[in-house]
């Protein structure tokens, strides 16, 4: 069990955090400048997700397979996936992450198990499920609050269920398709859904000690969704603000952290700018 | 005669699950019939895998067990269920190599049959996913033909679409090509329609035609051998090809190459543009020996 309160847990967590949203900002720029000209989805805003949930299974010393989709790129860099291989990707390069076929939407990592998306939201929820079926291996499916509404995904969590496999549904639930609101779409929330399929539930924030209070005692034990509520800074696609004044977790904690967290904020976010300019 | 092509199919699926510590998907496997007696009796402790009746779901399950590199085999009960089931399969499993790097083989058996079992379950569905990248489709239909594609996919990374044909099961001939001399015409028959194919060949001899007949197997990729382009060439009226879909599908595809490659005339004879009802009066069968004799004739005598 890991705890909570530590403050290094948190450090730790902020660190991914951060080097998830100084890596958007770097391509939001680049999105502005049309350097980067195929469509791109910004995950700044919801970096404490991946980040938390990585931190976790760092700490458990698991080597879970991962199955994101779009928005992928806090998923893709808090499991520490190679940063200059997804700069080079996203520069459409042949050496990186995914030989330069893969954009923003389809990256990979085989260095930390992460597997690529095809296109269709929520098809990773029933691929993740094929694979964990078939190796038995713990298993993380990334899927958005629209994604969850997919007949599909919706067939994949009762045979997760049936089959009590070791998977952790992650919910990133930015309140968005697109730009229509969940309860326009739907009466029902994730944790209402997924305790109807029988499976272990929660309803969070955000905050990475909410999120490991939630994970910490069953994860992998059984099938287990965490729905996360979290706030999309940038637009659906490309560079571009919804609204100003979202709520912004990052900055949040890194004024809770204090002096620590922002000595690591401003060495990452310079890190980050060089490497950038230097791929 | 050999053995009935169902037993083939059996024993291979039965050392392919012992062999290889594979797995086999689909819906309805272990109730009764056993797949028409195609599957051996097993359970999920074998390999044998009871999806949820989640079509779309089912296809992505199976994907993703052959991304952990089991070459799972995924039976599709009616080949009408492409549309739902192959979504994920040829979008993702099928790409996966060429985006990824990353290997997705998997066989899939489509089963495909006839009359009066209406719009969807009837008739063979491949051309729906024919133009895919990554795919590799075959429709054997004797017990070598199975044997061979199955040895040709154990060596491979690709997906395999195998389109099978209930009336096929029963069967316990092979079928060879005839193409020897001038052709007043050469038949090129798909799936079940190469059974009625054989009939009409020799119905059109009576009659006193020089027919000959390529059986097609190996449909994607579609190569054509060498003697098949100088027998075609050769031939008076070219060819007519026959089959369980519809024309405007995997046929003309075909067709179209055929002709790039010989520069004669390709007629295609498929179901009729229509959909089928289920009672007989109102059926959309494939052809059958005298529906092709029929079209034979009449290409003929334009020539």
């Amino acid at each position: 069990m890991i705890n909570h309160n530590k403050k290094n847990f948190l450090l730790d967590v902020f660190k991914k955090a951060s080097l998830c949203r100084h890596f958007e900002n770097e391509v939001y720029k680049r999105v502005s400048n049309k350097e980067i000209n195929f469509p791109v989805y910004l995950s700044a805003g919801q970096e404490y997700g991946p980040a938390t949930i990585a931190e976790i299974v760092k700490q458990k010393k698991i080597k879970p397979l991962i199955f994101g989709q779009h928005r992928g790129h806090s998923i893709f860099l808090s499991f520490g996936g190679n940063i200059i291989k997804l700069i080079k990707e996203l520069k459409g390069k042949k050496d990186g992450c995914t030989y330069g076929m893969g954009g923003s939407l389809s990256i990979h990592s085989t260095q930390i198990n992460m597997y690529g998306h095809d296109g269709f939201m929520g098809s990773n929820a029933c691929i993740g499920t094929g694979a964990c079926f078939s190796s038995n291996k713990p298993t993380i499916i990334f899927i958005g609050d629209a994604a969850l509404e997919e007949d599909y995904v919706l067939a994949s969590l009762s045979w997760v269920s049936k089959k009590k496999l070791p998977i952790l549904f992650v919910v990133e639930d930015n309140n968005y398709a697109v730009l229509t609101k969940k309860d326009e779409r739907r009466d029902w929330n994730a944790k209402e859904l997924a305790k109807a399929f029988k499976i272990e539930a929660y309803d969070t924030k955000d905050e990475p000690g909410k999120i490991l209070k939630s994970v910490n005692k069953n994860l992998f034990k059984k099938p287990m969704l965490i729905n996360i509520h979290t706030n999309r800074i940038f637009w659906h696609t490309g560079a571009g603000k919804d609204q100003e004044n979202v709520f912004d977790r990052l900055l949040q904690q890194k004024k809770n952290l204090g002096a620590s967290a922002e000595l690591i904020d401003i060495k990452i976010k310079k890190k980050i700018e060089q490497l950038w300019a230097k791929n | 005669m050999g053995k009935e092509l169902r037993e083939t199919i059996k024993e291979i699926t039965y050392k392919h699950l012992k062999k290889n510590n594979s797995q086999v998907f689909g819906q309805n496997l272990t109730g009764v019939g056993w797949v028409a007696g195609t599957l051996p009796k097993l359970y999920e402790k074998d390999g044998v895998i009871e999806l949820p009746m989640a079509d779309v779901a089912g296809g992505g399950i199976v994907t993703g067990s052959a991304l952990m590199g089991k070459k799972p085999i995924y039976i599709i009960r009616y080949q009408g269920y492409n549309w739902l089931n192959c979504t994920f399969i040829v979008n993702y499993a099928c790409k996966s190599n060429e985006i990824w790097k990353i290997p997705c083989p998997m066989i899939i058996r489509g089963i495909a049959s006839e009359g009066s079992i209406g719009p969807v379950a009837g008739s063979a569905h491949i051309s729906v996913i024919y133009k895919m990248p990554g795919l590799k489709i075959f429709s054997p239909m004797t017990s070598r033909e199975y044997s061979a594609v199955y040895n040709k996919f154990m060596k491979s990374k690709d997906v395999f679409y195998i389109s099978e044909h209930r009336q096929s099961y029963s069967n316990r001939n092979e079928f060879k090509n005839e193409i020897k001399g001038k052709k007043d015409l050469i038949l090129m028959p798909i799936s079940v329609t190469r059974f009625e194919a054989e009939k009409a060949k020799k119905i059109l001899e009576k009659k006193g035609f020089k027919v000959g007949i390529i059986h097609l197997v190996n449909l994607k990729p579609f190569t054509l051998e060498k003697k098949w382009i100088a027998a075609i060439k050769k031939s008076r009226a070219g060819v007519l090809m026959t089959d369980n879909d519809y024309n405007d599908g995997i046929l003309r595809t075909l067709a179209h190459q055929i002709i790039e490659k010989t520069n004669k005339n390709v007629s295609v004879l498929g179901l009729e543009d229509k959909t089928a009802g289920h009672h007989k009066k109102v059926d959309n069968l494939p052809p059958d020996d005298l529906k092709i004799v029929k079209k034979a004739i009449s290409i003929i005598k334009k020539f």
